[in-house]
């Protein structure tokens, strides 16, 4: 069987595992999310992802951006919205994505670097 | 003019899915192209000008979003499997993301709060109406778990899928200079700082200019959206109950 037929029927069952978890729980967490966590699980206990799996997830990933392009379109539906309030989303938008990104890296990179020392610096 | 039997055919073609559908990827290409042509220069975002393409044309043609999407649900339906899919990358790091955890946790803390803070901060300073500033909240969280935040909250979901592109956008084209303005270096902090500022279209980013850098804006992208799917939701009804 073609690899990327059974890696991408692996992808949908678990999935579908996902939806039906939060759909008997109740969870607010969306279903692919779920199928995510169950799926990394499984990944673990097995030890490593099976080839079909990989190439299909990771043929997924490297197109990742063209799968928010319909999403991205629904701007249309919103224009009088945006046109009414643009300085307020413009300015919320711009700056709070330039300081995330930047106070993300630098908590990540300090936190790391001391990690990184100490496990060095336990050593004897 | 001879471009009656052109319009008709538009017509015919534009009440099935085909036409959604092939615009769709049709622009997507063309947009790649340009991004390659450009040597994948963070401002050529392909996200951006693929949606600008597909607009153009919609406007010119009169087509409505409900008739394109019914052809575009497709490619979108594709974000729950490839969602799923970043599982892969993530155990194949697992090693190394293990002995980061405390890296990753305060990042992803910190990260969050003030994505979250300083977006609805601004806009609520600057005068936005409720509803935008609901919409807002959820807008570092990838597009399909930001629509489930913002309908929770009581914000419009499709609002919110448009402001979590938007930023998405954003992340992956301003990225590269905030990170390099910020003096970081490792692959590892600059990629969790783009997926988790611009979860999907900045993964998407960060697997283009670095592997490790795409494993780690995978973990934060995946993290952030399951930690949200929970919190945000939890800590607005805390909020309420508060004042």
């Amino acid at each position: 069987m073609s690899p990327l037929l059974a890696g991408f029927t692996w992808l949908l069952l678990f999935q579908c595992a996902g939806e039906a978890l939060a759909y008997f729980f109740d969870l607010p967490i969306p279903g692919p999310v779920l199928g995510m966590a169950l799926l990394f699980v499984t990944l673990l206990v097995r030890g490593k992802a099976p080839e079909p799996m990989t190439v299909t997830a990771d043929g997924l990933a490297r197109h990742l951006s063209l799968l928010f392009v319909p999403a991205g379109v629904g701007v249309m539906l919103h224009v009088a919205r945006v046109a009414d309030e643009w300085l307020p989303i413009v300015v919320a938008l711009g700056v709070s994505t330039v300081l995330a990104i930047a106070t993300t890296a630098l908590t990540f990179q300090w936190l790391a670097r001391r990690a990184e020392r100490n496990s060095g610096g336990a050593e004897p | 003019m001879s471009g009656q039997p052109f319009f008709e055919l538009w017509v015919y073609l534009s009440a099935t899915p085909l036409a959604g559908l092939t615009l769709t990827l049709v622009a997507y290409i063309v947009a790649w192209w340009c991004y390659v042509r450009s040597g994948m220069h963070p401002l050529a975002n392909p996200v951006l000008l693929a949606v600008a393409l597909i607009v153009a044309a919609l406007v010119a043609t009169r087509t409505d979003y409900k008739t394109y999407f019914d052809g575009a649900q497709f490619v979108h339906f594709l974000l729950g499997p490839a969602v799923v899919g970043l599982a892969v990358p993530l155990a194949r790091e697992w090693g190394s993301v293990r002995r980061l955890a405390l890296p990753i946790a305060g990042a992803l803390a910190v990260g969050s709060m003030v994505a979250l803070t300083s977006a609805v901060g601004l806009a609520w300073v600057l005068g936005a109406s409720p509803a935008t500033l609901l919409s807002l909240a959820p807008k570092s969280v990838t597009a399909p778990v930001a629509m489930g935040i913002a309908e929770k909250l009581g914000g419009l979901p499709a609002l919110a899928a448009v402001f979590a592109v938007t930023t998405g956008i954003l992340g992956a084209a301003l990225g590269k200079y905030v990170l390099d303005a910020s003096g970081v270096r490792d692959w590892r902090a600059r990629g969790f700082a783009l997926g988790l500022a611009a979860h999907g279209i900045g993964t998407a980013r960060a697997f283009q200019v670095n592997a490790d850098a795409g494993a780690f804006a995978g973990l934060a992208f995946a993290l952030h959206a399951l930690v949200a799917a929970i919190l945000f939701p939890l800590g607005y009804l805390l909020l309420r109950a508060a004042i």
